[in-house]
């Protein structure tokens, strides 16, 4: 029985006195768990096709862990099914399948544990609990990863992408569905979140809190339960992203609470049910943003001071915005609305009297939802006029001095 | 029978008055699709057009029509002919002159500019609205014998139902804010044809924000196919009721 095993050994060594290579899903070498223990820092494991039993599996070295042909890690619906824990690590080109699910502990796909320089790539995880779930990680890359699963109720279902006490990270090329939260950040700092694609998730495509000092481009968060919501940040910049179809009755493209000095330009605000609700945030600058046929485009409570909105465009919402209070401490000059119906006699592109985005009865359904019903009426129209003319109940301040005669050319 | 039908429909729709309605209808039509940017903000502006002209249209043209045809009316009865069949014969051929009327002048530029789901479910909500005011109009021109009060009790139907009623509702919403009033408010609704038309389209055109309301009652309603068989059954009972009792009334009348 030894010597059976000293040739496995053998064989393995073998591989890897040549070429730094060891293989593991061979006849001499068939866990992966094997292979990693023969291997030394910098080698690479080159794991063949199949169907690898054996979770979890622990990576306690600096290796390249490369998936040939798709090899399925199925950790069977009970275990977690890999572990990180050492730096500079390399996974890519894994199907991690069927983690444990657990309302008691958080049950990960891939864990990555304190580590450092750690790149997840071309990886598919279906049926995760968690699927990458990193603690403590700094410097580490999740790259163009696909994550599904069958979540339905938030309760009983986890994170695409989970990352807690981290900076430095760069999230990007990912698509995950059917998960609580796509991508969700907490104590999050110095990231970027690029190219990402959330949809269908039973909470938030996007969800982050205490996570300072990130940018996020060109994502798109489609349908998601409840659209994206990001809270107590500082310095969040946001750039081309795209929100949409994020409906329901708490259901927001982006929801925005406690968050300071931060920037969000050039972004797509789709068929929402609320394009942007603030709620207690400051100092924030929306330039060249598009809000299309969203039911609000904007709600800012009363609580908001210091948001500055600048040629953004706003078409074809049922609400421009909607605010819960007479205090207006922000500026909302000098963007478009579709709703406009004043003019411009010196031709100078900018309209001569002031754009009051905020109709009496966005005041009245706020405070009584039922009311919705009498949208578009006509006794709704008349009174949405006669507020037009002499201001009473909407906020006096809340007003553009300067709106556009035309859309702004975005992108 | 069908002969007076053709009668009134050949009558009516060579009646200028009846053309001229039909180019307007579809002037407006075509210069709102024409000139707005999107067919959606389009089939706003012409879902007021829907919701205002075409109930006041056709209550004060058929009022008129009706107390104008009045000594064709006498002359029929002399005639082996039943009240109740010749009222019917008439109101058929009214109606149907309207069904074409609002199907050449919003239909066809629905059809080459918006034909969406939204954009058909305007041009439906159009035809019924015509036909169940007409009805109404027959009911108005057969409970008086005064033209000047007639066409009167027209134009308050239509004030009652585009405006009057809308208050009525937002002053109950208020009165009772503190109760749950979503069913009660779809209850409302089927009173009213024009605010059915109204909220139908409201579920097509601002469907964001109808499912920003709690539960989303009102979608979940007015999206459900047994909703939506409900209010259809409605329209057609605000075109039938108005319709037999006029017949009962016209029965019962002494010319």
């Amino acid at each position: 029985m030894i010597r059976i095993l000293q040739i496995i050994l053998f064989f393995c060594f073998y591989v890897d006195l040549f070429a730094g290579t060891i293989t593991a899903g061979t006849k001499q070498c068939p866990r992966i768990a094997d292979a990693i223990a023969l291997a030394k820092k910098g080698d690479t494991v080159l794991v063949s096709g199949g169907t690898y039993k054996e979770s979890p599996i622990i990576v306690d070295k600096s290796i390249v862990l490369l998936g040939r042909q798709m090899p399925v890690l199925d950790g069977l619906k009970k275990h977690e099914i890999m572990i990180v824990t050492e730096n500079d690590v390399t996974i890519e080109g894994f199907h991690f399948r069927n983690s444990g699910f657990s309302g008691y502990e958080d049950v990960a796909g891939l864990r990555l544990k304190q580590v450092r320089n750690v790149v997840v790539r071309y990886n598919h995880f279906t049926n995760t609990y968690f699927g990458v779930y990193g603690q403590h990680i700094s410097n580490c890359h999740v790259l163009n990863n696909t994550f599904y699963s069958t979540a339905k109720d938030e309760t009983l279902s986890g994170n695409g992408i989970h990352c807690w006490k981290s900076d430095s990270l760069l999230i990007k090329g990912n698509k995950v569905s059917g998960h609580r939260d796509g991508i969700y950040f907490e104590f999050v700092t110095k990231s970027h979140i690029e190219g990402n694609m959330s949809t269908g998730n039973v909470r938030y495509g996007l969800h982050f809190m205490f996570s300072n000092d990130d940018t996020y481009i060109g994502n798109s968060f489609v349908d998601n339960g409840a659209g994206v919501a990001v809270m107590y940040s500082k310095r969040v910049t946001m750039l081309r992203n795209r929100f949409l179809q994020n409906r329901g009755e708490a259901s927001y493209g982006i929801l925005l609470k406690d968050i300071a000095d931060s920037y969000a330009d050039g972004n797509f605000f789709e068929d929402n049910t609320v394009g942007i609700f603030m709620e207690g945030s400051s100092r924030i600058k929306f330039t060249q943003n598009q809000f299309t046929a969203n039911g609000w485009a904007i709600r800012m409570q009363a609580s908001c001071d210091d948001i500055t909105m600048l040629r953004n465009n706003f078409k074809r919402n049922s609400f421009d915005i909607a605010t819960n209070g007479s205090l207006v401490l922000n500026n909302i000059d000098h963007n478009y609305w579709d709703k406009y119906e004043g003019y411009d006699l010196n031709k100078d592109g900018l309209g001569d009297v002031p754009y009051r985005p905020t109709s009496l009865f966005s005041m009245i359904s706020e405070r009584n939802e039922a009311a919705m019903l009498l949208f578009r009426s006509a006794i709704v129209s008349i009174i949405d006029k006669a507020e037009k003319v002499l201001p009473g109940l909407t906020p006096e301040a809340l007003k553009d001095n300067k709106p556009s005669m035309k859309p702004f050319n975005l992108k | 029978m069908k002969k007076i039908t053709k009668y009134v429909l050949i009558d009516i729709l060579r009646n200028r008055f009846m053309l001229a309605y039909t180019v307007v209808l579809s002037g407006i039509s075509f210069s709102l699709f024409i000139l707005e940017d999107s067919s959606g903000k389009a089939l706003l502006g012409l879902m007021n057009v829907v919701l205002f002209i075409i109930p006041l249209v056709s209550l004060v043209f058929s009022t008129t029509y009706l107390y104008n045809a009045a000594e064709f009316i006498e002359l029929m009865l002399s005639q082996p002919v039943r009240r109740k069949v010749l009222l019917n014969r008439i109101f058929s051929g009214l109606a149907l002159s309207f069904v074409i009327a609002t199907a050449t002048g919003i239909g066809l530029p629905v059809l080459i500019y918006g034909a969406t789901m939204q954009g058909l479910y305007l041009l439906l909500s159009a035809i019924l609205l015509s036909v169940i005011f007409s009805a109404l109009a027959l009911l108005a021109s057969v409970i008086t014998r005064d033209k000047a009060r007639g066409i009167g009790m027209a134009l308050l139907l239509w004030v009652y139902f585009a405006f009057v009623f809308d208050g009525l509702v937002l002053l109950i919403l208020f009165q009772f804010a503190d109760y749950p009033l979503e069913g009660a408010m779809i209850a409302m609704t089927m009173l009213n044809p024009v605010d059915l038309v109204r909220i139908f389209m409201l579920l097509q055109v601002d469907l964001s924000a109808m499912m920003g309301i709690t539960g989303a009652v009102f979608q979940k309603y007015f999206g459900s196919i047994t909703g939506q068989v409900i209010s259809l059954s409605v329209m057609v009972l605000w075109m039938l009721i108005p319709l037999v009792i006029a017949v009962k009334k016209f029965n019962k009348r002494d010319l």
